[in-house]
């Protein structure tokens, strides 16, 4: 008796913190909306695909900021994902044990330097090293439209370097823990059908691919909002383009930049439905990484045999 | 029996915070009588000599505190509006329809006085270049391309300017700069009027953006090639180089604090009575043409008198004793003349 009541305080408590959560979550979604609704009225769907964005004549488009926030955070997944794993795979099954702390210190260090450390970095040494890559493309590759533009240094390809070496701690923290928790007789298992180092980490990492997808997600979900680092290398242009080389924009950077100063209703509305496409969007990311690991999950069940032949 | 003891200890706990809360609440009461809190939200160019006029004046008159939280100047216009705060300042004076969204007529007081001036990166140039709106503002609107452009080396007769491609740097935070910038620009080119317009934040044709002065200044330095334009207090502090402009009168001016004063004078000839005016392309031979006025804003008749009270002595203090502090933070003082009209005004803020 005594014990049920406890635990039925215990659950109504852990519970109303729950519900607190998703309260979060849809008021967040419900501000986001009325605060923006002068612009949902006026321009329509329209605000996800027109590029015109003027506070002066009051015309406002999302798409080039869609573009370079999406743009950039799968350039940066792209380049983070194989050094992350290349990292977690390296301190939790090959590393030497006395190398292993001070590589996990030192991962951890890189997730808590705070962005706008990152974004000076970016600025002082980052900028220019791009800029003296621009100047050495052959003119044959500055004909193709991915490196056209002049060498300005700031544009896309700095925003997505800085954004991979951003993302890269938080991606190699999360798989190693992830290829901690693999059950050691998964890789006894491996060797003893005979399997080589590499075919039981891959027999390892087949075992844990759902939590690496989680890990590879977490960083995309990072990437997606990170503001300051990006705004400073990124060129602040709302252009859309293909160009590793242009300025460009993204989401997050616009409404930190042009907040404080908007004035009139019409623009703060604009700002604010940014904010709610950004929302929007990182919902259905997580949405899609729920989905990929759901399936995943599912496809397990079945054809488990499929590591062990593999290693075979 | 767990249950009830449960509820009472939550019971005790619940009267704790409550009783906790009102003891607190007198403490800080007397506090608050004895002390005069003033708020205030708004621009933040003025940031500086605004948080060293609070401080002096608390120093002489400890019962008044003044609060500023440089927030931008929208944010200003948009907390004063709501009546979150007492006071508001902008670089930009207030719209017609911001006027009219406000809840009662708002004053505008000008401050103090700042300016803008064009920094450069062009390799080979080591002198001061000269530009004129025209110039400025079809670089700005990319259709001069290179620097060795016949109408930039007509204004710069003796100069080698180099064949290389104009990088143009611009703000990418919105900013009292631009709004000043680009009300010039506005002014000297019809084309610049119609294409880019003049606010805080604008649709640049051309261009990359730096956040605030520092990140125009850090890509002007590093591009070899660009353009772009600062604060003369930024410029003025880190001693970048930048160039003399042409002001209405046909002279080239470089920007100093006291050519700013001067085409803040030369206004004051014309100044309307509720000083919303803009002060770029000023007449006169000694007039900087990139200069404008930054304001603070107060209601006419604010329903706290006392506050009110307190906010019109600061003024009084600041638009006299205060406007010595203005010329070594790098601001330029305002014109006696100005000085006089806006004392005068002062009389039509209630305060009682």
């Amino acid at each position: 008796m005594r014990a049920r009541s406890q635990d039925l305080g215990f659950r109504l408590t852990t519970g109303a913190f729950a519900a607190a959560l998703a309260a979060i979550v849809i008021g967040v979604g419900v501000a986001l909306v009325s605060q923006s609704w002068l612009t949902i009225q006026k321009f329509g769907l329209g605000f996800w695909s027109t590029s015109t964005w003027d506070p002066v004549a009051g015309d406002f488009g999302a798409l080039p900021f869609i573009w370079g926030t999406l743009y950039s955070s799968i350039l940066a997944l792209l380049i983070a994902t194989p050094i992350a794993l290349g990292i977690a795979v390296f301190i939790s099954e090959l590393c030497p044990a006395r190398l292993r702390t001070p590589l996990v210190f030192l991962t951890e260090l890189l997730a808590a330097i705070p962005s706008i450390v990152y974004g000076l970095w970016g600025i002082f040494v980052l900028v220019p090293a791009v800029r003296s890559l621009q100047t050495h493309v052959p003119d044959a590759l500055r004909a193709l439209p991915i490196f056209a533009g002049p060498p300005l240094g700031v544009g896309m390809l700095s925003a997505a370097l800085i954004l991979a070496i951003m993302v890269v701690p938080f991606t190699s923290s999360v798989a190693r823990e992830v290829l901690k928790s693999v059950p050691v007789t998964q890789r006894e298992g491996a060797y003893a059908l005979g399997a080589t180092r590499f075919e039981a980490i891959r027999a390892a990492m087949y075992f844990a691919r759902t939590g690496i997808v989680g890990a590879v997600m977490l960083g995309f979900g990072r990437a997606l909002g990170e503001t300051m680092a990006v705004t400073m290398v990124i060129g602040n242009n709302p252009q859309v383009s293909a160009s590793l080389f242009a300025p460009q924009y993204t989401m997050a950077a616009v409404i930190a930049n042009e907040f404080t100063e908007a004035a009139d209703a019409l623009y703060l509305n604009a700002l604010v439905e940014i904010g709610l496409v950004l929302f929007a969007i990182t919902l259905v990311v997580n949405g899609l990484s729920r989905l990929l690991i759901w399936s995943m999950a599912r496809g397990a069940r079945g054809p488990r045999r499929k590591p062990a032949g593999a290693a075979a | 029996m767990k249950i009830m003891r449960a509820l009472m200890v939550t019971a005790a706990v619940l009267t704790v915070a409550c009783g906790g809360g009102t003891p607190a609440g007198n403490a800080t009461a007397p506090q608050a009588s004895k002390e005069l809190q003033i708020n205030g939200a708004g621009a933040t160019f003025p940031y500086p000599i605004y948080s060293k006029w609070f401080s002096e004046y608390n120093t002489l008159h400890p019962e008044v505190r003044i609060n500023y939280q440089s927030i931008g100047s929208g944010g200003g216009i948009r907390q004063l509006t709501n009546q979150t705060v007492f006071f508001g300042a902008t670089d930009g004076p207030m719209s017609e329809e911001q006027l009219k969204a406000a809840p009662g007529p708002v004053l505008h007081f000008p401050t103090v006085l700042g300016a803008v001036v064009p920094i450069y990166n062009v390799p080979g140039i080591e002198g001061d270049l000269r530009f004129s709106g025209a110039v400025l503002a079809d670089i700005y609107l990319g259709k001069i391309k290179k620097w060795n452009d016949p109408a930039l080396a007509k204004l710069n007769a003796g100069v080698k300017l180099p064949a290389t491609d104009i990088t143009v740097v611009h703000r990418s935070d919105g900013s009292g700069t631009t709004f000043i910038f680009v009300d010039f620009l506005s002014k000297v080119s019809p084309a610049f009027k119609e294409k880019v317009g003049v606010a805080t934040s604008v649709n640049w044709p051309v261009g990359v953006g730096g956040k605030g002065n520092e990140g125009v200044a850090g890509l002007v330095t590093q591009t070899p090639g660009s353009i772009g334009y600062v604060e003369l207090i930024y410029a003025k502090q880190t001693k970048t180089a930048y160039g003399a402009v042409q002001n209405a009168a046909g002279e080239f001016v470089k920007a100093s604090v006291e050519a700013v004063t001067a085409a803040a004078a030369e206004a004051a000839a014309n100044m309307p009575a509720d000083f919303r005016v803009s002060i770029t392309n000023a007449p006169g031979k000694t007039a900087y043409p990139i200069a404008s006025f930054t304001w603070m804003l107060l209601f006419e008749n604010p329903t706290d008198k006392a506050q009110s009270a307190a906010m019109v002595n600061f003024l009084k203090w600041a638009l006299t004793d205060g406007q010595k502090g203005a010329t070594e933070l790098g601001y330029a003082p305002l014109p006696a003349s100005v000085i006089s009209l806006e004392q005068a005004a002062l009389a039509k803020v209630k305060v009682s």
